[in-house]
């Protein structure tokens, strides 16, 4: 069964590089910006698959992006396989630190703390002015193993280093979700009382999920910071938590690749709303999240899925 | 000591118009059930609306009789009440009545996304400023510090507000159906309540709550696009350090909020933007569902 | 008198103004299946949620072998072999009967879980299979769990109970929610499954027919107290418990 999985990754992998050859510069960077929020949201969705929300992902996707700006600014790291993991390893710590402390809480609980502590860092960044305040800061061009590409090559470059972080995650997260921890943590969401009556802990399942979560928060975070080549503390205000959760909801907890459609569609209909309403960009949100939430109430993967999901 | 008393006058002060507002989401979620994020939005649409008639009122002559000014914030906060309160529930709200709680939160999150816009389309970007109801009722001064008596006016409005809440619910029969609702929806329709008209009322009474919240605000801040965000985070800390539901736990929440954010703003400026949630993290780490919450233990 | 396997002393537990346990002391040696009666709100349940952990008693003890597992949480009872069922079946209702067997199988073939072994697995399957077929219901292993009758829905609940090595199971009202027909086929079932690998059982029922048959020893419960302790026979001539029992002479 495996091997099918990673026919189904390479095969993945070639047609998103592929995009590297025949988009254009803009749509390549906007197709980056939404794999790197797609990996935010898959954190979201392992943490859906046990029946918790987090509406404060913007803690790790802004982490991983002042990590690695703070990296290269202070230090000169410009390797972007050197900020990845740096920034990774920096939110797997807090991650585990946060993880077993949250993890008894359920539902709004969990909701409402995980917001509260991404608002917490957006308070304390909004008044350090040490590492730029509420303007943020700007991080230079990557390189890769030494290689220092320009214009186009540069876009490309990226690209396909996001498009590679993506396939090997997205193959990583599916493995897990089919494997018997994943199994728990769909067990977990639907009756916490029998796993623990079979002798497993519900409050690991909740810390594990929550913990890669926040590793993939980070990768998420790095991946943006240097596509966009700045940083601010917008990054963990509660909004754009709000949009990550938009996509989980949007995708749903079935399917790997649905996040990516679904981080995928917000930032074209953003980009066109951005084009020809200007001033309407959150109506139009909140009114596409109204009919998915109607229409689709499991998302896009439930209709790649043989599974009927229940409640969300 | 002098410090003290700035601490805990401007404290209360800011725990006043919190605490109509976190009132109205408190009141809300008890009776429906949903955590509503577009509560923020009725507190910046009441703001407009309120900077609007007062705006209106003095541009028709109220400067001869100014306290008028007065009826229009209020009145303000009924118009936005009237109008959104029912559109929302009834139009889209009971339509996600025993949902999952998360779900519904999303759900009040598009709405939210959607006045966002809604207001910048009728009032545009640019800061509304109405002055006059705050400078009318003039300074008071306690000690060697001036207040302005606005400011107070304000603590008094919550306290009166509160009081007619906490009133209406137990001393009064509506308010014992209320109550019933909120311990049981599915017994009361049975015996006999109409269980849609009291979601209709509590909604629209929360959405005044928090109109009024801005109506009251509006003249003491410049009002401008972004403002519910804000408010709503706040709110959200207080009812849940409160305890979910609950009129007590709303008005002990607001005190702590309203508290720690003025100590920390005369003592340790750089954390006032998150002391609101490192409180909410202490009282949910020794109370998981807030300081008011009735837990129940599910029997197997 | 040689000590039980499951020794309860002096077990007190009260919910406000109710006292759900009072004095409780019970020995149950090993491999004996003992029953518990009592009508509804005498205390039973509560009695098989302090043992297996969901409630704390408010005092005494509860020595399993020499270990004193009072207020233990249920996950580390269960992994004591120490494993229950419940008066309404606890399922995963998403998932697929061959799913909760699954689970069941995965959390107590490894003390740790595996990230990457596949769920479905080959053998994994093969031994969810193996228990279903047991428990006579892997006909249904594609269906999920709302669309099963009460039947299907406890012996599934039980035998996810039994995946583990079972040293005591204690079965809350295991026929209760099943029609009439199925109740001794279900029993046969179960006591056979259980009696096979030695296993102390502990059932709680209604049904005194079953009681009679099945169980060698019978606790009767009244108010939150052990109103009698014997043999089947004895306990149903008791006079308290044909007057707060059973309602007469059976
Ligand atoms: N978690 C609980 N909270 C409050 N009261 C409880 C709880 N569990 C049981 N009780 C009370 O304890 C008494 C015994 O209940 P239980 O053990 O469920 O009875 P049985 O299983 O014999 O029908 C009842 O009065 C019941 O209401
Ligand atoms: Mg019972």
């Amino acid at each position: 069964m495996r091997y099918i999985l990673f026919l189904y990754a390479a095969i993945a992998f070639v047609v998103l590089a592929a995009g590297s050859i025949i988009l254009p510069d803009w749509a390549m960077f906007l197709f980056a910006m939404a794999l790197a929020k797609g990996l935010v949201c898959l954190g979201i969705v392992a943490m859906m698959r046990g029946g918790v929300v987090s509406f404060g992902q913007g803690l790790y996707y802004c982490i991983g992006a002042y990590t690695a700006t703070l990296a290269a600014n202070l230090w000169g790291v410009s390797d972007i396989f050197a900020l990845t993991l740096f920034s990774s390893v920096v939110c797997l710590i807090v991650g585990m630190i946060f993880g077993p402390m949250l993890a008894t809480y359920r539902g709004i609980f969990f909701a409402m703390l995980t917001l509260a502590l991404s608002m917490v860092l957006y308070g304390t960044l909004s008044k350090m002015s040490v590492i730029g305040g509420s303007d943020g800061l700007n991080i230079g061009s990557p390189t890769f193993l030494g290689w220092a590409p320009e214009g186009r090559d540069l876009q490309t470059a990226l690209y396909i280093y996001v498009v590679a972080i993506v396939v090997i995650t997205g193959t990583l997260m599916r493995i897990y979700f089919d494997s018997e921890q994943g199994l728990i943590t769909l067990a977990t969401r639907d009756n916490e009382l029998r796993v623990e009556y079979l002798g497993a802990s519900v409050r690991k399942v909740m810390a594990y999920n929550y913990t890669f979560a926040a590793v993939l928060g980070g990768l998420g975070g790095t991946i943006a910071v240097v596509a966009l080549g700045h940083v601010d503390p917008e990054f963990a205000f509660w909004t754009t938590s709000g949009e990550f959760v938009f996509v989980a909801i949007l995708a749903g907890y079935m399917s790997v690749p649905a996040v990516f459609v679904a981080a995928i569609i917000l930032e074209v209909v953003r980009s066109f709303s951005n084009l020809y309403f200007p001033n309407t960009w959150q109506l139009s949100l909140g009114i596409f999240l109204l009919i998915v939430i109607v229409t689709l109430p499991n998302g896009l993967g439930s209709l790649l899925s043989r599974r009927k999901g229940g409640k969300t | 000591m002098d410090l003290l008393a700035t601490i805990v006058v401007d404290g209360l002060i800011y725990a006043g118009w919190l605490f109509i507002v976190s009132l109205g989401l408190t009141l809300v979620f008890g009776v429906l059930n949903i955590l509503n994020i577009a509560h923020g939005s009725l507190y910046a649409i009441g703001a407009y609306a309120s900077a609007s008639l007062v705006g209106a009122y003095f541009a028709v002559g109220g400067d001869a009789f100014p306290y008028g000014s007065y009826a229009a914030l209020i009145l303000a906060a009924v118009l936005v009440a009237v109008v959104l309160g029912p559109l929302l529930e009834r139009g889209l709200l009971r339509y996600f009545y025993g949902r999952d709680e998360v779900l519904n939160v999303l759900v009040t999150y598009a709405v939210f996304l959607i006045l966002e816009d809604v207001m910048k389309l009728i009032w545009g970007v640019n800061p509304y400023f109405v002055y006059e109801p705050y400078t009318l009722l003039g300074d008071v001064e306690i000690g060697p510090l001036f207040y302005v008596g606005y400011d107070f006016a304000v603590i008094a409005a919550a306290i009166v507000v509160g009081l007619a809440v906490w009133l209406t619910l137990n001393r009064t029969q509506i308010g014992k159906v209320v109550l019933a609702v909120i311990h049981d929806a599915e017994m009361s329709q049975t015996m006999g309540v109409n269980v849609q008209r009291i979601y209709l009322g509590a909604f629209t009474a929360g959405a005044f709550l928090a109109a009024l919240g801005g109506a009251l605000t509006a003249p003491m801040i410049s009002v401008t696009p972004g403002l519910g965000a804000n408010v709503i985070i706040v709110a959200f800390a207080v009812v849940i350090i409160g305890g979910l539901g609950s009129v007590p736990g709303a008005a002990i929440g607001a005190l702590m909020v309203g508290i720690s954010r003025a100590a920390s703003v005369h003592l340790l400026p750089e954390a006032e933007l998150f002391i609101v949630y490192f409180v909410m993290a202490i009282v949910l780490m020794f109370r998981p569902e807030g300081l008011f919450a009735k837990t129940k233990a599910r029997k197997i | 008198m040689s000590a039980g396997v499951l020794e309860v002393r002096d077990v007190q537990k009260s919910f406000g103004a109710v006292t759900a346990a009072k004095d409780i002391s019970v020995s149950v040696p090993k491999g004996a299946i003992y029953s518990l009666i009592g009508s509804n709100g005498a205390g039973k349940t509560t009695f098989v949620n302090m043992v297996t952990g969901y409630i704390k008693p408010d005092s005494g003890e509860i020595n399993f072998g020499s270990r004193n597992i009072a207020g233990l949480a249920p996950r580390l009872i269960t992994r004591l072999g120490i494993h229950r069922s419940f008066q309404i079946a606890q399922l995963c209702n998403e998932l697929t009967v061959e799913e909760n067997m699954l689970l069941a199988g995965a959390i107590h073939h490894d003390e740790r879980l595996s990230f990457f072994r596949h769920a479905h697995s080959a053998d994994a399957r093969e031994r969810a299979m193996a228990t279903l077929e047991r428990f006579h219901i892997a006909e249904h292993r594609n269906r999920l769990i709302p669309e099963l009758s009460g039947g299907v829905k406890k012996l599934l609940d039980i035998a996810m109970a039994m995946a583990g090595e079972t040293q005591v199971m204690l079965l809350d009202e295991p026929t209760s929610g099943v029609a009439a027909d199925e109740k001794f086929p279900i029993m046969d079932l179960v006591i056979e499954a259980l009696r096979a690998e030695g296993v102390t059982v502990i059932f709680v029922e209604h049904d005194m027919e079953i009681v009679t048959r099945y169980s060698e020893r019978v606790l009767a419960f009244y108010d939150g107290q052990i109103i009698a302790d014997d043999t089947p026979d004895e306990v149903l001539l008791d006079e308290k418990v044909q007057r707060y029992v059973t309602g007469g002479p059976a």
